[in-house]
């Protein structure tokens, strides 16, 4: 039994507050190194585009973004199931934590993928199926914060939000593959593609950072934020109270 | 379960339709409250052609929409009683501890629910149709669609209204809940419809649509019924 002592030892929340901050920093450096230098790639040392010029830059935001709005959905959805399943309430903490972080980045991207699709389309908005996938995730995300912030029972609201949580992660493979289900202006995948991605190197290298950058931040923030729930959850715990007044 | 000697256990499929026959009789009991959404799905769709335009090629272009979201609001009015008097006079409790599936149970009553809130508004869809100029060749698809529609957001509402249970501002939680996921149907429940206006085979958002109400009718009533077990405890 003893490969599962780690998963054990994710359920003690003074555990998990140690490691969360022990890793906070790294994330944050990580992430501040790999997103000026992607950055810097991306803006500066990257050719234009043969047909969008200097208007394909945004891509270093928006489709990281993008990705991250999708993986915080997935990761709160397990998390849930695995708070739903094991009764874990540090992973009920850390898909709360999840939301909001994932909610932004759903923003962020439609507001980016607006901006590009200003020069691009012509319009600010175009009704394309993956616009409004994404749109319909940041609506997923809204009530799903509404529906826990709707019950004073802390349990209460772990729990059914956790369930709503499941039912909507059916919706994430559905914005993935809507893509190819209806044709859009949306052009298709670029990165992605099962043979050689259609990008030059110096225009994908600094992509990839941008990508591992976002995810470094969104663990960052993901740390941070967790480390306050369980600040909120257990005000009361007397290790959390020795912990303080040692300072730590 | 520890039936006592000389009774016959209930089976399954039996308290399943003991809650659908207990459910529709209620219903019927209360005919007002019954018709409220079909009531609601005519003043919604009037209003259109007066904020819009009367003109009956402008409207038989957006009939299709019209009727969708019409249809989609009306059978969220219904929705929010789904479990609540049951919550308060204990029935869901007796449910829980009557040893029966609870998610079966679940099934029949959102069967019933669609029974007395869905069908409704399926027969007067035609009426709604002809007001919009929706050709008649088109009613029997359209209705056809509606049914499944509002089946499957039966079973979404299901799972929404019991999340909702024990919370505040039920009503506008649900919508905020069951709206985005209820999107796909709108999509291929509309699109059915334009199709079959214009004339062209519906085969494809038929199917689609039907396959969708399979999915919802499999997974909601696991999710209403440990929904339902959460707000309990």
């Amino acid at each position: 039994m003893a490969t599962w002592t780690w998963f054990h030892k994710l359920g003690s929340p003074p555990h998990v507050y140690r490691i969360a901050g022990r890793f906070a920093p790294w994330f944050g450096w990580g992430a501040l190194l790999c997103i000026v230098y992607g950055l810097f790639g991306g803006l500066v040392l990257a050719p234009p585009d043969y047909q969008q010029k200097d208007a394909f830059r945004i891509i270093y935001v928006h489709a990281p973004a993008a990705w991250l709005s999708l993986s915080c959905y997935t990761a709160m959805a397990v998390a849930a199931f695995v708070g739903l399943v094991w009764r874990m309430k540090i992973a009920h903490a850390a898909a709360a934590a999840l939301a909001p972080v994932g909610a932004s980045f759903a923003f962020v991207c439609l507001a980016t993928g607006s901006l590009w699709g200003r020069p691009m389309w012509g319009t600010w908005w175009e009704w394309d199926a993956r616009l409004t996938s994404q749109l319909i995730l940041l609506f997923l995300y809204l009530g799903y914060m509404a529906l826990r912030s709707a019950h004073d029972d802390l349990q209460r609201a772990d729990r059914s939000s956790a369930v709503l949580a499941i039912v909507g992660v059916v919706n994430v493979p559905i914005i993935h593959y809507s893509v190819y289900w209806w044709n859009s202006l949306h052009q298709g995948a670029t990165v992605m593609k099962a043979d050689r991605p259609s990008m030059p190197t110096e225009m994908l290298v600094p992509l990839l950072v941008m990508f591992l950058g976002f995810t470094l931040f969104q663990l960052w923030v993901l740390c941070t934020r967790l480390r306050a729930e369980i600040l909120d959850r257990e005000r009361n715990a007397r290790w959390l109270q020795e912990q303080l007044r040692e300072g730590a | 379960m520890n039936a006592g000697e000389g009774t016959v256990p209930t089976g399954m499929l039996a308290a399943a339709a003991a809650t659908f026959r207990r459910d529709v009789a209620l219903a019927f009991r209360r005919p007002g409250q019954m018709l409220q959404p079909v009531v609601f799905f005519l003043i919604v769709t009037t209003l259109f052609p007066l904020s819009l335009s009367p003109q009956l090629s402008q409207l038989r272009d957006i009939s299709p929409g019209i009727l969708w979201v019409g249809a989609l609001l009306s059978s969220l009015l219904a929705l929010e009683s789904l479990f609540r008097a049951d919550l308060e006079d204990g029935t869901l409790e007796q449910w829980v501890i009557s040893g029966q599936p609870l998610a079966v149970q679940v099934l029949a009553r959102i069967l019933a629910h669609w029974t007395v809130s869905g069908l409704p508004l399926v027969a007067a869809a035609p009426l709604v149709g002809a007001s919009l100029a929706v050709p008649a060749s088109a009613f029997g698809t359209t209705m056809l669609l509606l049914g499944l529609g509002t089946l499957c957001l039966s079973g979404l509402g299901a799972a929404g209204a019991a999340l909702t249970l024990g919370s505040r501002r039920a009503s506008v939680l649900l919508s905020l809940l069951v709206l985005p996921l209820a999107m796909p149907i709108l999509i291929f429940g509309a699109r059915g419809v334009d199709l079959a206006i214009l004339g062209e085979p519906t085969r494809g958002p038929l199917l689609l649509l039907s396959a969708l109400t399979i999915l919802t009718l499999s997974l909601t009533p696991w999710a209403a019924a440990s929904a339902v077990r959460i707000s309990l405890e």
